[in-house]
């Protein structure tokens, strides 16, 4: 059905817009931001691809997708195939598509945005995945025969789904053991809805319900067993570690514990995970936003969900306050982009100093500073310095405070002769994520810190590979 | 799902569920918590464990009704279930044999310091034990109380049983009879607890309280329980729940728990109220039955 186009031809096609909702409509409401491809558009993106004998895209993706391989069927129709194809290196195309950093990862490596706009890579991947489960059904893979293994993971992320995935293909028994009432990390009570549906994280869940793995909800490794009680009393072979990097950071500058500051990982939580945004319907209130100013200070993904989250509960101003420039943002450009359009307004080269309130106890306001760039830090990015007598206050009912996340303590408390480093992150050898513990690894954002979905994902799988090894040789 | 095996109504808008949960009895200390949520869109709530019985797997939770989530919680039967219940959560009370170990539980308050009243004693302390309450009705756990400490004072602030007057003045008369305290443990409302610490701090004795804010996770990932003391941030649901008595900020914690007053209204008309009180008075019925 396809037409062979030539190079030249192929240049000529535009990279392909992703429909979205209007962002006068979709600040209002929770669903969806980006429609997705159709299958037209799809194919049409995919022939914009060069097929180029050494496909440098690949070099760009922390898993290795065969991207040239997955986009020329695509270009031909085959769609099962193409989703096969991807399936080889990513569990979770579904996700990945849409929340990876595709710009400064696989698609900035694309020779085609050498000229052009690079191949929409994400979004077609994103294409894919959907077509797969919304027209063709979830295929579930074959299961070795079963070894009487059992392995037990620890958090139900990106990385402990993805080594689950692997080790029940292993023919290993598996347990998840999440300590929220949900599954899904991150993916569920972080990122939010009108980024990614949490349905689709629900038919990942099932699908490994199907090939049989255990989940155990309401499961606080450290408090209801031990890692050396999952060993040892509960008889499991091996444990992957991946409870991510739960421990909010705050500022430490006065005011903060008034009432309308939290934690992005408190306000996400709570609009996500518990549907505050369906108050009073599900029980669990959150910061009335209507009509209201908020701030949330950072300028990070999470920053961006936050503000954005914001907006849709009705704030009238929303602003995100970050004390470097726009190019030093960590988060991606499609969510800053997002946020402008859907009217977040963004207080740069700013700084907070302190929270002030009323007697009763209540955030008003916040003491800002301005800020200038001065030489590149240690991360290499020009360090912010204070203009002298800069400060204002700006007038806030709620403050988000979303500047990242360290590791929790539950763990490391918990588990004698792991050994971890300042930070808090477990250390892994990098090919095997095994820890200084015998059957022991550990992978995601507990071992690198905050990072990124596919990375998480790229660790559970590295793990899940020494695990099957080592279940191998264990007696 | 947790089924509940026993439910009783121990006063007016109290009542105690024994719920099968084999894990946690098998782990629980006195001073931890569970976190549980009474169907799929409910609320995260904590609440002590007050007992645990290893051999029938099950443990104990004394639960007082004030708001939409409590109020549908004692609306429970045995036979019914809670959709999750998580823990045990929070660190353990520290016991030791301090040598006179006081036990002061205001109202619901009772509940969280019987299993650390029980753990003082069994750690070789002589135990007395305040169990403070608005008025004769509302005395919880007296009976449990007496069995397991070696002396039971009862106060009511009306006057209807025991002594007259509050726990404080109840714990001053005793320091004043030159009783030889050498540690306080002080649970129930935020105010009573800060009026335990002033009484105590002049004799400096050592005193602890149980702190109750406002939770989520209750696993150190949200951050919404935080609270100051001496000075510093700190998160209850795995730094405490208890903590120094004389170097907690009260203040912000009677602050911090009104953030959702307005929200706590709109949730409780949400809710039947006409259903709840149907079943309180049915339960109060059978009880007496
Ligand atoms: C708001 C937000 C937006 C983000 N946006 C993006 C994005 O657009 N793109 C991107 O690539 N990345 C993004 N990230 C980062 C990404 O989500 C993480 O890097 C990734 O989820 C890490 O995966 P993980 O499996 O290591 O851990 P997590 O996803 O954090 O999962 C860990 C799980 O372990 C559970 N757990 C913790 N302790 C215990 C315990 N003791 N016992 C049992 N269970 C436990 C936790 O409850 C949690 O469910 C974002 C992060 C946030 C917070
Ligand atoms: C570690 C811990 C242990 C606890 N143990 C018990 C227990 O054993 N038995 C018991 O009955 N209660 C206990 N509580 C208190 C219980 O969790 C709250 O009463 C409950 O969360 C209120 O929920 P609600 O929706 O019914 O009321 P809401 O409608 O949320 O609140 C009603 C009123 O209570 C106040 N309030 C809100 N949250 C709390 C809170 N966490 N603590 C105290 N007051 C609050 C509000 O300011 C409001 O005035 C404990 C709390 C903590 C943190
Ligand atoms: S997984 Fe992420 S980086 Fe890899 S190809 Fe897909 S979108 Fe690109
Ligand atoms: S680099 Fe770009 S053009 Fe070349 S194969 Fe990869 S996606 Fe196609
Ligand atoms: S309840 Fe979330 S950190 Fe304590």
């Amino acid at each position: 059905m396809q037409t062979p186009l030539s190079k030249k031809d192929r240049m000529k096609i535009p990279r392909q817009p992703m429909p979205e909702q209007d962002p006068d409509v979709r600040n209002k409401n929770f669903l969806e931001v980006n429609l997705g491809y159709t299958e037209e558009l799809a194919v049409l993106e995919a022939q914009r691809c060069l097929q180029c004998p050494k496909p440098f895209c690949v070099d760009g993706c922390p898993v290795g997708v065969q991207i040239k391989d997955f986009i020329s069927l695509v270009a031909e129709g085959k769609i099962a195939e193409a989703a096969a194809k991807i399936k080889e290196d990513n569990v979770l195309p579904a996700v990945c598509g849409r929340v990876c950093p595709q710009e400064e990862q696989c698609e900035i490596k694309c020779v085609v945005g050498n000229k052009n706009e690079p191949v929409a890579i994400g979004r077609l991947e994103r294409f894919v995945a959907d077509y797969e489960r919304e027209k063709l059904g979830m295929r579930l893979p074959v299961c070795k025969p079963k070894t009487g293994k059992k392995v037990a993971i620890v958090g139900s992320g990106p990385a402990g789904l993805s080594c689950a995935a692997d080790c029940i293909q292993a023919g290993h028994g598996v347990t998840v053991f999440e300590a929220l009432h949900e599954i899904g990390g991150v993916l569920l009570y972080g990122i939010p809805e009108f980024r990614l549906p949490k349905d689709i994280v629900k038919v990942e869940v099932q699908a490994l319900e199907e090939l049989g793995v255990e989940f155990r909800t309401n499961a606080v490794i450290g408090f209801t067993d031990s890692i050396d009680e999952l060993l040892t009393v509960e008889g499991y072979d091996a444990v992957f570690i991946a409870v991510g990097a739960g421990l909010p950071y705050f500022m430490n500058i006065p005011g903060e514990n008034l009432n309308g500051v939290y934690s992005a990982n408190e306000f996400l939580t709570r609009v996500n995970l518990m549907k505050a945004y369906d108050f009073p319907n599900h029980d669990t209130p959150v910061f009335d936003c209507k009509g209201k100013s908020v701030a949330i200070f950072g300028g990070g993904n999470t920053a961006m969900d936050a503000v954005r989250t914001s907006k849709r509960l009705g704030a009238k101003n929303a602003y995100i306050v970050y004390r470097r420039s726009e190019i030093e943002m960590p988060a991606r450009a499609e969510e800053v982009h997002h946020a402008k359009q859907e009217g977040i307004e963004f207080q740069l080269l700013t700084n907070p100093i302190e929270f002030v309130g009323t007697e009763e106890g209540w955030l008003t306001g916040v003491k800002l500073l301005k800020m200038e760039l001065g030489e590149p830090d240690a991360s290499g990015r020009r360090k912010p310095i204070p203009i002298k007598d800069s400060e204002f206050i700006l007038p806030i009912d709620m403050a988000v405070i979303a500047i990242g996340n360290g590791s929790n303590p539950i763990i490391q408390k918990t588990t004698p002769g792991l050994e971890f480093n300042k930070w808090g992150n477990i250390v892994v050898n990098s090919e095997t994520m095994l820890t200084s513990r015998e059957g022991v690894f550990a992978g995601g954002d507990i071992v690198t810190g905050g990072a990124t979905v596919i990375l998480a994902m790229g660790a559970g799988r590295k793990a899940a590979k020494a695990i099957n090894e080592y279940l191998f040789n264990k007696e | 799902m947790n089924k509940i095996i026993e439910s009783k109504f121990l006063a007016k808008d109290v009542k105690r569920f024994v719920i099968e949960a084999p894990k946690i009895a098998a782990k629980r200390k006195p001073g931890q918590f569970v976190i549980v949520r009474s169907n799929s869109k409910g609320e995260r709530i904590p609440l002590t464990i007050a007992d645990s019985d290893l051999e029938k797997g099950t443990i104990t939770i004394i639960v007082q009704g004030i708001g939409k989530s409590t109020k549908e919680i004692n609306s429970f039967n045995s036979g019914d279930f809670f959709h999750d219940v998580v823990g045990p959560l929070g660190q353990p009370s520290h016991l030791e044999n301090f040598g006179t170990a006081v036990s002061i539980g205001g109202g619901v308050g009772a509940a969280i310091a019987y299993p650390t009243a029980v753990g003082l004693k069994q750690a070789g302390n002589h135990t007395i034990s305040i169990v403070g309450a608005r008025t004769k009705d509302l005395v919880i756990l007296e009976e449990e109380m007496r069995a397991n400490v070696d002396e039971v004072y009862i106060t009511t602030d009306d006057g209807s049983y025991g002594f007259h007057g509050f726990v404080t003045q109840q714990l001053q008369k005793l320091i004043d009879d030159g009783r030889k305290i050498d540690f306080v443990l002080a649970i129930g409302p935020i105010p009573m607890m800060r009026a335990i610490a002033e009484t105590t701090r002049p004799y400096n004795i050592k005193t602890v309280v149980s702190l109750n804010p406002i939770m989520v996770d209750g696993t150190g990932m949200c951050g919404g329980c935080r609270a100051t003391v001496d000075n510093k941030t700190v998160f209850v649901c795995v730094d405490g729940p208890e903590f120094d008595a004389h170097k907690v900020d009260f203040d912000l914690l009677i602050k911090r728990n009104k953030t959702y007053t307005q929200s706590e209204k709109t949730a409780v008309e949400h809710f039947h109220q006409c259903h709840y009180d149907k079943v309180f008075d049915l339960a109060i019925s059978e009880n007496k039955s």
